[in-house]
């Protein structure tokens, strides 16, 4: 019976297996990008050769199954081995294997080699739980950033002379705040008051010997310092706090200083490029909800994270690369199909491309997308000079004066970055701090 | 018990609880496993409601999941922690404890000839630790902010983070905890196989003789004791991360409105570490499983092992391999792309040994005289998912390939017809075959009938669908993918694949009323139900404390003289001598 339903069950799978490559085989779209291409030609090389494997193999074994069923008068052959059989499927399977390996890795070589100096450069830029794209501007450059600087107008953390100080006034207030909050914890000032009063008096009582009278001096400090403590303790500002929340806001005020700390050493470094590095990300574009592709044209992501790791996924072109803290990335790619020609292909005018983000991120992250539209260089050219820069183009004197540079780059920021090439990195190279 | 049973408790604890017997320890692991797959099994169908009709409500899942489902829908951050629970308990507690714990520790001393393990001792501490470890992930599911969420491979920065999800605080570092244990117990059991492997084989049994089992469970022990350290490595790192201030996987982390006062730490090192154990532990799951099926295999088709040589040289090969091919879980982390060519072109050596595997199962089974015993039929069902999950692997292990199919539903077919189909197949079958030696009885053939034709069809009804969802572009690990209207012509599929893992489910009831019924009231087995040649068919049927009651056995051939043309009987036990004149292997 069992021999039997291995040939049904046999029939059945192989009907689904055909069933679901004729339905569900071809739901993802041509590739939409150069590599992809050849990324599609790999994959169906792949596919053949192991749907091959899989029908071979499948069918001698339940095939096997069903003939060779147990029967009492018979008794099995005894084939215990046979080298020249082993060989050969050692052989065969090697020998396509080293194809496969050769052709996936001429892709995979193709695919991963530098970009050329003329791509258009993108920052992809992924926190929980939605995406943001930078453009280099004008200069082809992108600006430093830095985490440290990260704020609700700042997102990327882009850095400026006036960000920087920004930055510090802001913490210098958010530690005050703190520092006066835990100043004015009652429990501490009343311990603090007991302390002042007992030394007071104990010196007039006489408790600790006549050699401990306290000196006139020490004595107007105390008493100063015990008006100070009453009119803090009547003041409206006086908060109770548990010991562990105490322990835990001196360990937020740590941070803070220390955040503080390393805003302040971003002024005493210094970049490869000088101060125009800063500058680079004055013209920086920002943008939300969709990015644009000009077709045919090399395109290549830089990739960062913010909090977690990430991933840019963009199926359509076969391209997928992580986010990750601290470490930048990058993928290339040149889109082939405009979102026009895709949406007229799929005879789909609801059609968008999409970059997902497919490296489990929390709550949200099955809805974490930015919209991918693909068109022409020309409408490219208008989209991309309607996007607003970092630093809003008709205040730029602003900023440029508040940074310590000299004033022939002042004045002509895009002209010593432009005559270099585009740097590779985005992230700072840092040659000596002083 | 009662005050009547009380003097009767000692030898009641010694025998059934800290037991130092190899027998009843692997029976422990078994039941704790069967357990664990029980809880991971619901968790599978709470999420593929979700998954299968998105956003229905379902009382059930108010039932039993409570404010996790608010209204009989699940919630976005419980749909995470099951996810991450299921694969956490299937992949580790499951198939590394469950299936090396059972059968490392019944079949190595049975088969050897040894009386028990090197260390009784031992072996009692690495089920204990596994207990324990078992009982603090499942504890993980009541806590606030719910288990673990990041995945069972809990990349950090994410599960470093409290404040990144509700998983990533207590009980995230319950799931590290867990694991520590977990893998104390897994080296307190690989040191202890491979030891008595080694040291206390019977007179006559040379390591050419030894059953195709033991082989694959002595290379899975060496596996797993040089790569579960790297493993606590990897997660002690990141409980200091955690809760002591270090920066080893964190760095440039602005979170919550707070710039971390962390640089300098790569999350991909974690990474690197966590796969440099993760990858040999895919093999720690199906080595022991393919090792099992050779058994039955050639047992059930009264043959001999075809080419037992290179199923050595196979299962030697795959081992070593296993550990020079990590990075192909890596290939879109930004790693060299030159050091990605290096991972593709080992990771695809792979497939040689286990082509030999799969064609010298073919081979066996060509002109046999085959008995379809249920653990026959997981056997070849096994051989049938072991080669269709095998060979989507090449496409995985393609890095130009992978870069489109990376982390989605076609990574989870392909992971779950190897592990969750062939694996958990290989472990089927070993309970099947030596239900009689573990407990005296035997199952019900025919309720084991229908349950391998309903986990065969289930299981591949759920999981080949799943390699078209992925191609389509769908990630894994969505909540919900009504929001991309490109994947919603595949998402038909959502709902099939759901109903097929209900089905699924539900027909293991078949096994366990099987399993737990046939422990009281099985038919009473014989001494050597399947006409095996292995030794462990030569102890008694009720069992001794050193196996076998008199002198150990004396081994004369190898294990697999099945139809052998010089004799009589289609099997040949190990213990009898050569006949006059006869060359023996």
């Amino acid at each position: 019976m069992n021999g039997g339903l291995f040939l049904l069950f046999m029939g059945l799978f192989y009907a689904g297996v055909i069933w679901s490559f004729v339905t569900y085989g071809d739901y993802l779209p041509p590739s939409a990008s150069l590599h992809g291409e050849a990324v599609d030609q790999l994959m169906n090389f792949n596919l053949l050769i192991i749907t091959a494997v899989f029908f071979l193999v499948n069918t001698l074994l339940f095939w096997f199954a069903a003939k060779y069923y147990h029967r009492k008068d018979r008794k099995a052959k005894f084939f215990a081995h046979d080298n020249r059989l082993e060989l050969v499927w050692t052989v065969i399977p090697s020998i396509v294997l080293a194809v496969i390996i050769a052709y996936g890795l001429k892709t995979w070589n193709d695919m991963t080699g530098e970009a050329s100096d003329d791509a258009i450069r993108i920052e992809l830029y992924s926190k929980q739980f939605d995406w943001t794209a930078r453009y280099p501007g004008a200069d082809g450059e992108f600006g430093l950033s830095n985490f440290n600087l990260i704020t609700a107008e700042n997102p990327l953390g882009l850095v400026t002379s006036a960000g920087v100080d920004a930055m510090l006034v802001q913490l210098d207030s958010t530690i005050a705040a703190a520092e006066s909050e835990l100043a004015h914890e009652k429990g501490h000032l009343l311990d603090e008051r007991k302390a002042v009063v007992e030394e007071l008096h104990g010196g007039a009582h006489g408790d600790h010997g006549a050699d401990h009278a306290l000196s006139a001096e020490r004595k107007a400090l105390l008493e100063t310092r015990l008006k100070e403590l009453d009119a803090m303790l009547a003041s409206d500002r006086v908060v109770v706090l548990s010991d562990a929340a105490y322990e835990a806001k001196e360990e937020k005020l740590d941070n803070l200083l220390r955040h503080r700390q390393r805003v302040a050493e971003i002024k005493s470094f210094r970049y490869e490029g000088g101060q125009s590095a800063w500058e680079a990300g004055f013209d920086d574009q920002i943008v939300k909800g969709e990015f644009h592709l000009p077709v045919g044209k090399e395109v290549e992501f830089v990739f960062r994270s913010r909090d977690v790791i990430h991933s840019a996924y963009m199926p359509h072109f076969r391209a997928q690369m992580n986010t990750v803290p601290g470490v930048p990335t990058r993928f290339k790619f040149t889109p082939t199909i405009t979102t026009d020609s895709m949406r007229t292909i799929l005879d789909n005018p609801e059609f968008d491309y999409v970059l997902l983000c497919n490296k489990v991120c929390g709550a949200a992250h099955f809805n974490m997308q930015m919209k991918v539209i693909v068109e022409s260089e020309a409408d490219y050219q208008v989209w991309l000079a309607g996007q607003q820069t970092f630093i809003p183009k008709d205040e730029p004197a602003a900023d440029t004066t508040a940074a310590p540079v000299d004033t022939a780059a002042a004045t002509a920021p895009a002209a010593p970055t432009a005559a270099r090439k585009p740097a590779r990195s985005n992230s700072p190279k840092i040659t000596a701090s002083l | 018990m009662g005050a009547h049973a009380h003097h009767h408790e000692e030898s009641f604890v010694s025998k059934y609880v800290f037991s130092q017997d190899h027998k009843m320890i692997s029976k422990q692991f078994l039941v704790t496993a069967i357990v664990m797959g029980i809880v991971a099994v619901m968790l599978s169908v709470f999420f593929r409601l979700q998954l299968g009709w998105p956003g229905q409500s379902f009382a059930v899942l108010e039932t039993f999941l409570g404010k996790w489902a608010p209204g009989g829908v699940l919630d976005r951050n419980a749909y995470l922690a099951l996810v991450t629970i299921h694969g956490t308990i299937m992949v580790f507690f499951v198939l590394t404890g469950g299936l090396s714990g059972t059968f490392s520790n019944l079949l190595i001393p049975l088969q050897i000839g040894a009386r028990d393990m090197a260390s009784g001792f031992l072996n009692m501490l690495s089920y204990w630790f596994f207990f324990f470890s078992s009982v603090i992930m499942l504890f993980s599911l009541f806590v606030e902010g719910g288990a673990a969420s990041g995945g069972w491979t809990v990349y950090p920065p994410l599960s470093a983070l409290p404040q990144a999800m509700p998983g990533s605080g207590m009980g995230m570092t319950l799931w590290l905890i867990s694991m520590v244990l977990f893998v104390v117990s897994s080296l307190l059991g690989g040191l202890n196989y491979i030891v008595t492997i080694i040291n206390l084989r019977t007179k006559g049994m040379k390591m050419t003789r030894l059953p195709l089992t033991i082989w694959a469970f002595f290379v899975t022990a060496i596996l797993g004791v040089l790569s579960f350290p790297v493993l606590v490595s990897a997660v002690v790192l990141l409980l200091m991360d955690r809760s002591m201030g270090t920066a080893f996987y964190l760095s440039d982390i602005h979170i919550g409105g707070e710039a971390l006062d962390v640089t300098g730490g790569s999350p991909i090192l974690y990474q690197h570490l966590f796969w440099f154990l993760g990858h040999p532990e895919v093999y720690i799951v199906l080595l022991p499983a393919l090792g099992i099926s050779s058994e039955v295999i050639a047992t059930n088709a009264r043959k001999p092992i075809f080419g037992y040589k290179a199923m050595i040289g196979s299962i030697l090969g795959i081992g070593f391999l296993s550990f020079i091919v990590w990075g192909h879980h890596m290939f879109v982390t930004g790693m060299n792309p030159f050091i990605g060519s290096v991972f593709v072109f080992t990771t695809l050596l792979i497939a040689i040994p286990s082509a030999v595997k799969a064609f010298n199962y073919l081979t066996t089974l060509w002109k046999g005289n085959i008995r379809f015993t249920p653990a026959m039929l997981f056997s070849v069902g096994l051989v049938s998912t072991f080669v269709t999950g095998g060979l989507t692997g090449i496409i995985l292990a393609d890095s130009a390939l992978d870069v489109n199919v990376h982390d989605t539903y076609f990574v989870v077919a392909h992971f779950h017809i190897v592990m969750g189909m062939s694996a958990i197949f290989g472990m089927l079958a070993g309970i099947y075959h030596w239900f009689p030696k573990m407990f005296g009885r035997m199952m019900n053939t025919k309720l084991g009938f229908a349950h391998f034709w309903i986990t065969l069809v289930s299981g591949y009804g759920v999981f080949f669908p799943m390699h078209f969802v992925g191609i389509a572009g769908a990630p894994r690990r969505y909540y919900d993918y009504s929001e991309f209207p490109f994947l919603d012509a595949v998402m038909d599929l959502q709902p099939l694949i759901s109903t097929f893992a209900i089905i699924g489910a539900v027909g293991q009831v078949f096994f366990l009323f099987n399993f737990f019924h046939s422990i009281f009231r099985g038919q009473m087995a014989v001494e050597n139900p399947w006409g095996s040649n292995t030794l462990e068919w030569t102890t008694p049927v009720q069992h001794v404390h050193g196996n076998w009651p008199g002198a150990l056995p004396e081994v004369h051939r190898w294990a697999y003289d099945y139809s052998n043309p010089a004799h009589e009987a289609d099997f040949v036990p190990q213990t009898v001598a050569a006949l006059p004149g006869e060359h023996i292997h």
